[in-house]
């Protein structure tokens, strides 16, 4: 894949390495911005509240301490 | 040079002399070609992965710093302080009593309230409290459980905040103690709460920790209190750790701050 990419780059080598750069910052800037942001809520880290709703009397607890 | 280069090589040379010639490829080159490109695949995961961390743990606290300051300074547009950052630090005579009545919950995602911890100082101080706990909320500040009391209410004020991403705000919880001060100022009154218990063990339905008088459904409210969540262990979400907390001073905001803290600087 990669070899492939370097190959259909034009130019010589030094242009396809800046071109192969200026690849690499657009694929991260489309994933900070777009694909991680959306990605985020839908993945399990970083939740702090206690689950909203209709409070049930299954899950409250007694209150120790 | 090896044997792929080499068939390369000759097709390159036959191009020049016979026209275009399809590149025979062995069955070695074929092999080598679809171990790299699984290679490849595995390297690109990897690197995905490592940017999904990046972007957790880096990206999201630059992101969130700034959407905190920009927050902050849109309660502080709206309150239109004659001396914006809030106030003589060194008040004056004695305090008026706070007759006010606590605020009206505001509409999802509109801050109301400024928090000051003097423990989590380089977290909290000045942390927006908005309207709501969703995860567009709590990317620029605290939120504020919906249908739970307002600042200096009888019942239970409860937020939730980071503790990891984010900006991480409530990065230091476990360092709060009992009997330290939570600070909440809103348009015109300063609130303080001292914290009187926690507990680190709870999960992620124990919704009875921000009811009006926790573990105690459907009895009757007489205490103003407050609950602060987050989660636990730090940057995991299997469980939650509850700091509640009750009222113990009000006072204007035109009377200066409580205590002598001074919301323009941050402590030490």
């Amino acid at each position: 894949m990669y070899g492939w990419i370097w190959k259909h780059l034009p130019g010589p080598w030094p242009l396809k390495a800046l071109l192969a750069l200026a690849l690499l910052v657009a694929v991260v800037l489309v994933l900070f911005q777009w694909v991680f942001p959306w990605l985020e809520p839908r993945l399990p880290f970083n939740q702090v509240t206690v689950d909203e709703g209709t409070p049930t009397a299954g899950i409250v607890l007694p209150f120790v301490r | 040079m090896n044997p792929d280069d080499q068939e390369e090589l000759r097709a390159a040379l036959l191009t020049d002399i016979e026209g275009p010639q399809p590149v025979e490829r062995s069955r070695g080159y074929r092999v080598r070609a679809v171990i790299r490109g699984i290679g490849e695949a595995f390297i690109t995961v990897g690197a995905l992965l490592l940017l999904m961390v990046a972007y957790q743990l880096w990206w999201t606290n630059v992101e969130a710093s700034q959407a905190i300051a920009e927050e902050r300074q849109e309660i502080e547009q709206a309150w239109a302080d004659p001396d914006p950052g809030a106030v003589t630090p060194t008040p004056t005579g004695t305090p008026k009593p706070v007759t006010d009545k606590p605020l009206a919950e505001p509409l999802y995602g509109t801050g109301f309230a400024l928090v000051y911890i003097p423990r989590l100082a380089d977290h909290v101080w000045g942390l927006p409290v908005t309207q709501g706990t969703g995860k567009d909320v709590l990317a620029h500040g605290a939120g504020h459980y919906a249908d739970t009391a307002m600042p200096g209410g009888v019942g239970n004020f409860a937020i939730a905040a980071h503790r990891s991403s984010h900006s991480e705000p409530f990065a230091n919880f476990p360092d709060l103690q009992v009997g330290d001060k939570v600070y909440v100022r809103t348009q015109k009154v300063w609130y303080t709460y001292t914290l009187t218990h926690d507990d680190p063990n709870l999960t992620p339905t124990d919704t009875w920790v921000i009811g009006p008088v926790p573990g105690f459904p459907g009895s009757e409210p007489k205490k103003k209190l407050i609950t602060m969540t987050t989660c636990t262990p730090r940057y995991g979400s299997t469980g939650r750790w509850a700091w509640w907390g009750e009222l113990s001073g009000s006072r204007y905001v035109s009377d200066g701050p409580p205590d002598g803290i001074d919301p323009r600087v941050v402590p030490s």
